[in-house]
């Protein structure tokens, strides 16, 4: 039996290998370098003659803070994380109570219909949205306008531009958030409601109190995701509003990173933008989960 | 009665949402088919009139966008074939195969989650600059062979092989190898085609790796290829519109075939943690 647990140790280690080294290799290995280039001033020159590079220590991050435009991306990353991720989870929520109610026989057709948006290429929609946006000609200005409302500039509008593509952000992905709400919801014994409603209580108590509850943990996991997710905005602004104006209205940080690495290739700081990026996505993470605990006790 | 008005009522709201979420899509579809101008026109026009193909034929033959899809299809491909060989291997042994530090290197991989891709892309570049890997199929491929969500969704689905199956298999006397191949892998494959469907996706779908480590019009992806479109062609909303539906109809019409697969997958990626 020993030599039989020897084996399979062994095997265990040689079948996990492969995707462990290229997990190493390609993602752990170029964060930690990434790290390291944050503290060098790599650049165009250091390309072709890595000899250059000095160790400039906190610089980049120095010339970061005092940058201007460093703190409007973050400022508009920001705000598109705070109204994006509510106004995300609010619609799936809905969409989910909607489907999953009991009373239509058409859910697996809503629930096709509510998750086309997720599976198409983010580019591709990001383009057709751009022409629905069209002040004069855009479908979104004409149904408004149908409704009495005058047309309005959006992506051409420095307050309008971001929300313009939050609302983008919310009919892509809300399906992706409506079906794990979806996985929440059935997870949630029937019996707590039959004797919620043997006790007379009301729809909206039934929700307050079972439905919410039971989707706690659902709703954590939802939000840590899609705060990580849309930290990361870049395609929406690169594609919609020519890289993030108006007025860099819409420049995201990993834009603004993007722009100062792979067109300038001022690497060193850009990778320094990088790693202020990961900092408060972890941070964020770290306290969406201890609040989470912290409720949970 | 009020039953039936709730009901009514909801089922508004349902259509109305379904509506909302169809219309980009269709108009899409819609305006790909018009010919040279018709969509820009007040108020916008819904329909084609008369339908048309031009926009995909100077597409095609024109701008040549044959040629990006034909690399869409080959990275995906590509990166799908590799990364299911990789992770199922990686799942299945850390699921099933007892070996020490087995728990922490995947607790470790699971707290790397959080690492936003982005921040290896610079010090990435500079790596495969150096290998000769930039502006080549490999340059996108070698970063997507193995992902920590493809190890995990595999390890969640292989857990609840009985271990009763694989010692049976040992004691038989067959190999480590063989048991992976051929006890292992056909338990597996409920999962490997939900996570082939969303690799493929990913990979087709996927914008800002592509776009950095792609460098010449010939090796584009036809993400990279529609942005860099909209640069000459702004103006031409049909022209637009008919590249958008290239792009999308086939990850459209893979996700209608195997949506049950898709969405089973998603669910299981979220539960247990």
């Amino acid at each position: 039996m020993r030599s039989l647990h020897r084996g399979e140790a062994r095997a265990g280690w040689l079948l996990a290998a492969p995707a462990l080294l290229v997990i190493a290799a390609f993602f752990l290995l170029p964060v930690a370098a990434g790290f390291a280039l944050s503290v060098t001033d790599f650049d165009i020159y250091s390309i072709g003659d890595p000899d250059l590079v000095r160790i400039v220590g906190a610089a980049n991050y120095r010339t970061l803070f005092s940058e201007p435009l460093f703190w409007k991306a973050l400022k508009n990353t920001l705000y598109f994380v705070l109204l994006g991720v509510p106004a995300t989870m609010g619609v799936a929520l809905a969409a989910a109570l909607g489907v999953t109610s009991g009373v239509t026989r058409l859910k697996p057709v809503f629930r096709t219909v509510y998750f086309a948006p997720v599976v198409t290429t983010l580019v591709a929609v990001a383009v057709v949205w751009r022409y629905l946006y069209h002040p004069r000609f855009g479908l979104i200005n004409g149904f408004l306008g149908f409704l009495g409302v005058d047309p309005i500039a959006w992506l051409a509008d420095p307050r309008w531009a971001m929300p313009a593509i939050v609302l983008l952000a919310v009919w892509k992905n809300f399906g992706y958030t409506m079906i794990i709400f979806v996985a929440g919801l059935q997870a949630i014994p029937e019996q707590l409601y039959e004797a919620a409603r043997l006790d007379g209580a009301s729809a909206w108590q039934r929700f307050r109190h079972i439905t919410l509850p039971g989707l706690a943990p659902t709703t954590t996991f939802v939000a840590v995701i899609t705060v990580i997710g849309y930290f990361q905005l870049f395609a929406e602004p690169y594609v919609m509003t020519s890289g993030g104006g108006p007025v860099n209205a819409t420049l995201s940080v990993v834009l603004y990173m993007f722009k100062e690495g792979f067109r300038w290739w001022n690497i060193g700081y850009a990778a320094a933008v990088a790693f202020v990026l990961f900092w408060i996505v972890l941070a964020v993470t770290l306290l969406q989960t201890a609040a989470r605990r912290r409720a949970e006790r | 009665m009020r039953r039936r008005l709730s009901t009514l009522l909801l089922h508004l709201v349902l259509i109305a949402g379904a509506v909302a979420a169809i219309a980009p899509i269709a108009w899409m579809f819609a305006a790909s088919l018009m010919p040279d101008g018709q969509a820009n026109a007040e108020p916008p026009p819904l329909l084609p009139h008369p339908a048309t193909l031009n926009q995909y034929r100077a597409l095609f033959a024109r701008l040549d966008i044959g040629r990006p899809l034909l690399n869409s299809t080959i990275l995906a491909s590509a990166v799908t074939a590799i990364s299911l060989l990789l992770n199922s291997m990686a799942g299945y042994a850390f699921a099933r195969l007892r070996f020490r530090g087995r728990d922490r290197v995947f607790s470790l991989l699971l707290a790397a989650l959080v690492i936003p891709a982005q921040v290896a892309m610079l010090p990435l570049f500079l790596m495969l600059k150096s290998m000769g890997l930039v502006n080549t199929y490999l340059g996108v491929i070698v970063p997507g062979m193995a992902s920590i969500f493809g190890i995990f969704l595999v390890r969640q689905f292989a857990l609840s092989i009985p271990q009763e199956l694989l010692d049976a298999a040992r004691v038989d006397g067959a190999s480590e190898w063989r048991i992976y191949r051929s006890v292992v892998l056909p338990l597996l494959r409920p999962i490997l085609v939900t996570l082939g469907v969303f690799v493929f996706m990913g990979t087709w779908n996927d914008f800002m790796w592509p776009l950095i480590v792609l460098t010449d019009d010939s090796m584009y992806t036809l993400p990279v290829a529609l942005a860099n479109l909209m640069g000459e062609h702004f103006q031409d909303t049909e022209l637009m519109m008919a590249g958008a539906v290239v792009t999308v109809l086939p990850v459209l019409i893979l996700f209608l075939a195997m949506q049950r697969s898709y969405i089973e997958g998603i669910m299981m990626g979220s539960l247990k943690e």
